[in-house]
This record gives structure tokens, sequence and C-alpha cells, in this order.
């Protein structure tokens, strides 16, 4: 009984130093959000209210969506629609093209990933330069996210010492902290100047006024889209609020939520098109409108991506993003790949222990730990559930709708206490590998209860 | 008021002094209490296992077993919250109406809400570190959550208050999950028992003698580390510390 999750889990858990390290490490962002949380006694209830503008800015999308493109339009920015991963990367790729750019700057964003967006340019000739510090280390590293929001959390500073040494020539040996910052911070210094072209994300776009919002801790979004002349955004469509009041509502739990911080150091808004240059918004479905008739699994669209779930989550602290087969790992993560393709990353439903706190953290109130347990309903009409699940389960319905044949296995069981240790502590037995057995009672309570013991 | 007892498959199988210290427990606070015979599970280890559909006929079971009784009360939050809050969706599909999800009460959540007592006759002269168990917690509401902004409350922690000479602490993460989660520790072996060995470290690093929880399930996983590793720890469900001394 195992999945590639558990698989995975089971080698990342070998090096103990290191789970030690990852699961303290993001239970202290947690701890930090716990104490933001408790500094606004209004907590409760903003998440109520973000959860409920997700709702119907989620069920009012189509009017919301071309709200925005009429004011982005009157800004004076070009709108385009990508109803794909593909119409999104071409429509990026023919911007570029038709303005010859060869060097390409772009800020940390969770839908490029999803879209495969450096890997599509860079196949075209395209130099794409991450500008996020963690995303850059990873990009040096050809190593994928392990956090949404802290991508490089798994990484130790030797490693990017080293790694420095021969990408920007630092000291061999120096791996201080502020050296190698500054390191990173000269050689991104000449990529921003160089850029032909930026692009970023968007943590939110404003219908009332056709803006978008990018929510950072280092200001690297900003250097990037300050030169030059051409600024690409792109967002999936969910990312729309109605208007800037709301817009307070979530900027308000997002950082708070996401890093433990009353807001993220720079939060701009991009709502025009620089003197003379060009700004192209990019609004991506890819697979949206679908999880939005979907009403078991719709609420996953209220997702900010903070990465609260993540912190939070017993079992992504001590498994590492790298344990899950899709690319966000944790609890959104299981749900958003398996309404990706539930075949292909089926194997990430395992991760779940059921212990609901998800639920609690997410600042709105996305029902990740019951979408869980209803995809699990779902493996096996997908033909995809553990087969030796699937004969436990059918087993103890036969043995538990027979209340005699119930009865029969209580006053036998107390026999298996006393085999030998060879044949409990075997390699088939998974329950084994970690704990001892538990003793069953020589006598049930059912057997007790009618010799009228119980009094 | 009559009470129907509801005896967990497992506590049935390996912890039958949780029902008789429950049983007794019910009888000295003047409740009246039945055992209806002939039960097995709630079936809830087949739908956390993603097999909801084999749960169907044991909903129905259990449905017309405790037909006659105004409450039916079970020593463990996790099966008692799974009938309260899947019942209902699993019997309309056999177009019957759930009788017992408004009825169903956790023995605690019981105690605490609806009897009331202002004391108890229980003496424990020991240490204890609450076990806060996740559904018991984040499902049930037998205390506050520690990731909502409420204000504190443990409704384990107030009925132990009612005994004499024990001391109550609760582990640093207070309710974070102990790896249990039914066929997940069997699934997943390898992360639930790290979580069951960093949560039963926890109660350890309080100082107590024992581990103290309202589900036995979340006992049992801590226990099978305990065993393995030889820890000096001990487990025991509330209700025979309530029930001590009866």
């Amino acid at each position: 009984m195992s999945t590639k999750h558990s698989k995975n889990a089971e080698k990342f858990l070998q090096n103990k130093e290191m789970v030690k390290w990852h699961d303290q490490t993001l239970w202290m962002v947690r701890a930090k959000r716990d104490n933001m949380s408790r500094e606004l006694p209004e907590w409760e209830h903003l998440r109520d209210m973000a959860s409920a503008i997700k709702m119907y800015s989620n069920s009012h999308l189509d009017l919301l969506l071309q709200e925005f493109e009429r004011n982005a339009h009157a800004n004076g920015a070009h709108v385009y629609w990508a109803k794909d991963a593909d119409e999104y990367c071409s429509i990026v790729y023919n911007i570029l093209h038709a303005h010859s750019v060869k060097r390409f700057i772009k800020s940390k964003s969770m839908l490029a990933e999803e879209c495969g967006l450096n890997e599509y340019l860079e196949e075209k000739g395209v130099e794409v330069v991450e500008s996020d510090l963690g995303e850059r280390i990873l990009q040096l590293m050809h190593k994928k996210p392990s956090h949404i929001v802290m991508p490089a959390i798994h990484i130790k500073k030797e490693e990017i010492g080293e790694l420095f040494v021969k990408e920007m020539g630092t000291e061999p040996g120096n791996n201080d902290q502020t050296y190698l910052t500054h390191a990173a911070r000269r050689n991104l210094r000449r990529k921003f100047i160089e850029a032909e072209a930026a692009m970023t994300g968007a943590n939110f776009a404003v219908a009332s006024t056709g803006e978008c919002v990018v929510c950072t801790n280092e200001g690297n979004a900003d250097m990037g889209t300050s030169q030059p002349k051409l600024q690409i955004t792109a967002f999936g469509m969910e990312k729309i609020v109605p208007d800037r009041e709301s817009l307070g509502v979530f900027t308000r739990l997002l950082a708070r939520s996401g890093t433990g911080q009353p807001i993220t150091t720079y939060t701009s808004h991009y709502r025009k098109p620089r003197k003379g240059g060009e700004l192209h918004i990019i609004i991506v479905d890819n697979g949206r409108s679908r999880i939005l008739a979907d009403k078991d699994h719709v609420m996953t669209l209220n997702c900010l991506r903070c990465g609260a779930c993540m912190n939070t989550c017993p079992v992504y602290r001590r498994s590492g993003g790298y344990s899950y087969t899709y690319f966000i790992p944790g609890p959104i993560g299981i749900n958003l790949g398996m309404l990706k393709a539930s075949l292909h990353y089926f194997d990430n439903v395992s991760a779940c222990s059921l212990c609901y706190s998800c639920q609690n953290v997410c600042p709105v109130k996305v029902d990740l730990a019951d979408q869980i347990y209803r995809w699990r309903q779902k493996l096996d009409g997908l033909s995809v559930a553990s087969s030796s699940k699937k004969i436990i389960s059918g087993g103890m319905k036969t043995l538990m709708e027979h209340p005699h044949l119930f009865n029969f296995a209580l006053r036998n069981a107390s026999l298996v206490n006393g085999l030998p240790g060879w044949m409990v502590y075997n390699g088939l037995n998974d329950w084994g590998k970690e704990h001892d057995m538990p003793k069953f009672a020589k006598e049930s309570f059912n057997e007790m209860w009618k010799k009228n013991k119980v009094k | 008021m009559k009470v129907g007892l509801f005896i967990p498959c497992y506590i049935n199988a390996v912890y039958p002094q949780v029902g008789v210290a429950s049983y007794k427990l019910l009888k000295s606070l003047g409740v009246d209490v039945d055992y209806p015979l002939d039960q097995t599970c709630c079936g809830q280890p087949m739908a956390n296992a993603g097999f909801e559909d084999e749960a169907h006929e044991l909903a129905k079971r259990f449905d017309r077993l405790f037909e006659q009784y105004d409450y039916v009360v079970g020593p463990s939050a996790s099966c008692v919250v799974f009938v309260r809050d899947h019942y209902g969706n699993l019997l309309a599909k056999e177009s019957h109406r759930c009788a017992t999800e408004e009825k169903i009460y956790d023995i605690c959540e019981f105690i605490h809400d609806v009897v009331k007592p202002v004391s108890l006759q229980a003496s424990f002269p020991h240490k204890v570190s609450i076990q806060n168990s996740c559904h018991g917690v984040r499902l049930m509401h037998l205390s506050s959550p520690s990731e909502l902004n409420i204000p504190y409350y443990n409704k384990l922690r107030d009925l132990l208050s009612l005994v004499k000479g024990i001391e109550v602490v609760e582990p640093e993460r207070p309710d974070e999950c102990c790896g249990f989660g039914g066929m997940f520790a069997v699934e997943e072996h390898a992360v639930s028992g790290q979580m069951g060995r960093d949560k039963v470290q926890r109660h350890m690093d309080t100082g107590a003698e024992y581990i103290v929880g309202a589900d036995s399930s979340c006992l049992m996983h801590q226990n099978g580390i305990i065993s393995r590793e030889h820890l000096p720890i001990k487990t025991i469900h509330i209700v025979e510390i309530l029930a001590s001394g009866l």
C-alpha cells in the first residue's frame, strides 16, 4: 500500500536533520501567522468577508472580467484572452517577437509555472531571467519551486554559496547571507538594465479600475518593470476582485496568512502604460471555467496562493514540496492537481491525515480537507484506488455488516497477541514499520456486556 | 432521557475498559443508559480511505439500532462526528432520513453540554497532557482550534478540572495532528510515524505521566510508538480518569 507521494516522503524522511529543520522553519511561519491574525480582533470576520467576496466574484466572472477589460482599455492597455496554456505562452511570445525582444525579465508567477512559460520562451530563443531571488536561485540550479511563496525554502545557504561561486564569481566558502544577497543584487541589477521587456503576474485584478496589483517583498518585480518600455502582466481569471474596497479585505489577509507580515513590503498597482511604453494584459482561463462548473471543487477558485495551508500541513512539513507530483504541493496542490489531471496526479491524495488544519488557516475558507475526502471517494471510479485499501474496506464491510462474524473475530482476536514477533513485524506490515501492534483485549466489550460484567 | 451507548469497533476489541468506564460514568451521573447489542463499526475507516459506499449498510443498521433512544453517546469524538457529519448524506442516497445525526454526542461533549455536573468523585493524582484530537477540535469543537482567532476554551480541560489531585497541561503545538488518520497510518506510514514520534515527544516535554484524550484511535497510534520506542509515558482515555473510583 503506497503512492508516489508516500514513497517520496519516505526518502525525504531519511534525512532526519533536514526534516526537523523543514518542519520547524515552516511551523515558525505558521506561528507568525497566528500572532499576526490575533492582532486583528476582526480576523474571523475578515475571512468570512473574503470568502463571500470570492463567491460573488467567481459567480460574476463574466461581468467583472468584461468590466476590467473596458477599464484597462480606457487606461491604454492591450487586453488578451487566453483559453489555455498554449495560447497564453504564444501571446507572450508574439508580443516579445513583435518587439524583437531577446532579453526578458520576469517576476515570480505561479501562472507562468503552471503554463510552462519559461521553457516555451527559451525554446524559441528568448532569454528569461527570474527576478525573485528564490526563483532566480532555482532557475540557475535548474530546479523547481518546493513551496509557492518560499520557492527555495528547501535549499541551504551552503548550496547557494557554491552556486554563486560558479554563476557570479563570489569567493569560495563565503556563505554569509548578506554577502550572497549583495552578490545576487549586483548580478540582477545588470539584468534589469539590459532587459528589453518585463513581465509580472498579478495577485489581484481590480474590475472597477482595470488595474493589476502585485504584492512582493523584494521589490524586484518593480525593479523589472521600471526600466523597459514594454510590460506584460498575466493573471488567472479568478484573480479578479470587484473594486478597491474589496481589494483591501484581501491585502489585509494575504501577507498575514502567507508570511506573518502585516502587509507585503511592496503592493504595486499597475494601471497604465508608462509614457511612451506599452502595457499588455493577458487574462488566462486554462481550466478555470471547468472548475467553475464543478460544485464539489469550485471553492479552489477562492485561493489567493498564500501558502498558509502548506505551512500548517503536518504532512507537507514532514515530506517536503518535491514529494508531491504536482508543481503546487500541500493541501491546495493536492486539489488543484486532481482538477488539472486526475489520472496523472492522484498519487497526492494520500498525503492527508484529514486533520482539517488547512481549512482553518485558509484566509478565503477553501474547504481543502473536505475536497480531499471527496477526491478519495472518486478514486475507485477513476480506477486508480489502492487495491489493498479496497480489499481491506471490502473485508471490513462484510465483517461489520454481520455482528456474528464480528463477535466471532472479537472472541479470537486476542490469539493474535501471542504470535511471534517475526510473524507480526515483517516487511508486509506497514503499521509494524513504525509502531507495535495494539493488543487485543481477552474479552471484548460485547462479550463483557453479554456476561453481565459491565456494571 | 434514554441514552444508547455507542462503542466503536476498536474500543470493543482493544480498549473494552474505555467502554466500561463510559457506562459507569454515565450511570453515576444519573443517566438512564443502555447498550444496544450487536454494534460493530460506524464505517469511518472505509470512508476516509475512499470507500464511503461501503458504509451505507452500516449507517442504516446504526440508525435502526439507536432508533428508540433520545441520545446516542460514544467515547470517540472522531467516530461520533463521522456519524454526525456524514450519515445524513450517506442515508440520503438510500432515501432514508437519518435520525441519529442530530442526537449523537461524544461523551465529553454530552457530559459537558447536556449533563453539566458541578462535581465528580474522581481522583487522579497525576500530571496529564491533553491530546486535542483533530476531529474533536476542528469538527466537534471540543476546544478552540489554534488556527482561529476566538477565545480559548477546552471542554476536556473543564471536565478534568473536576478531578481531585490532577495536574493538567497541554503540549506545545497543542492541536497538531498525531498522524493517525485511519489507513493514512499505513499508506503514508513514514510520515505518520514521524508525526506520531513528534507528538509523543511534545507530550513528554511537558513532564506529564499520561497522554489523555477523547479518541482512543489517536491514543492507540501513539501507544504503538511509545511501545516500539520504549518511551516513559502512558496513554489513557479521559473517561477512565473521570470514572476513576467508581
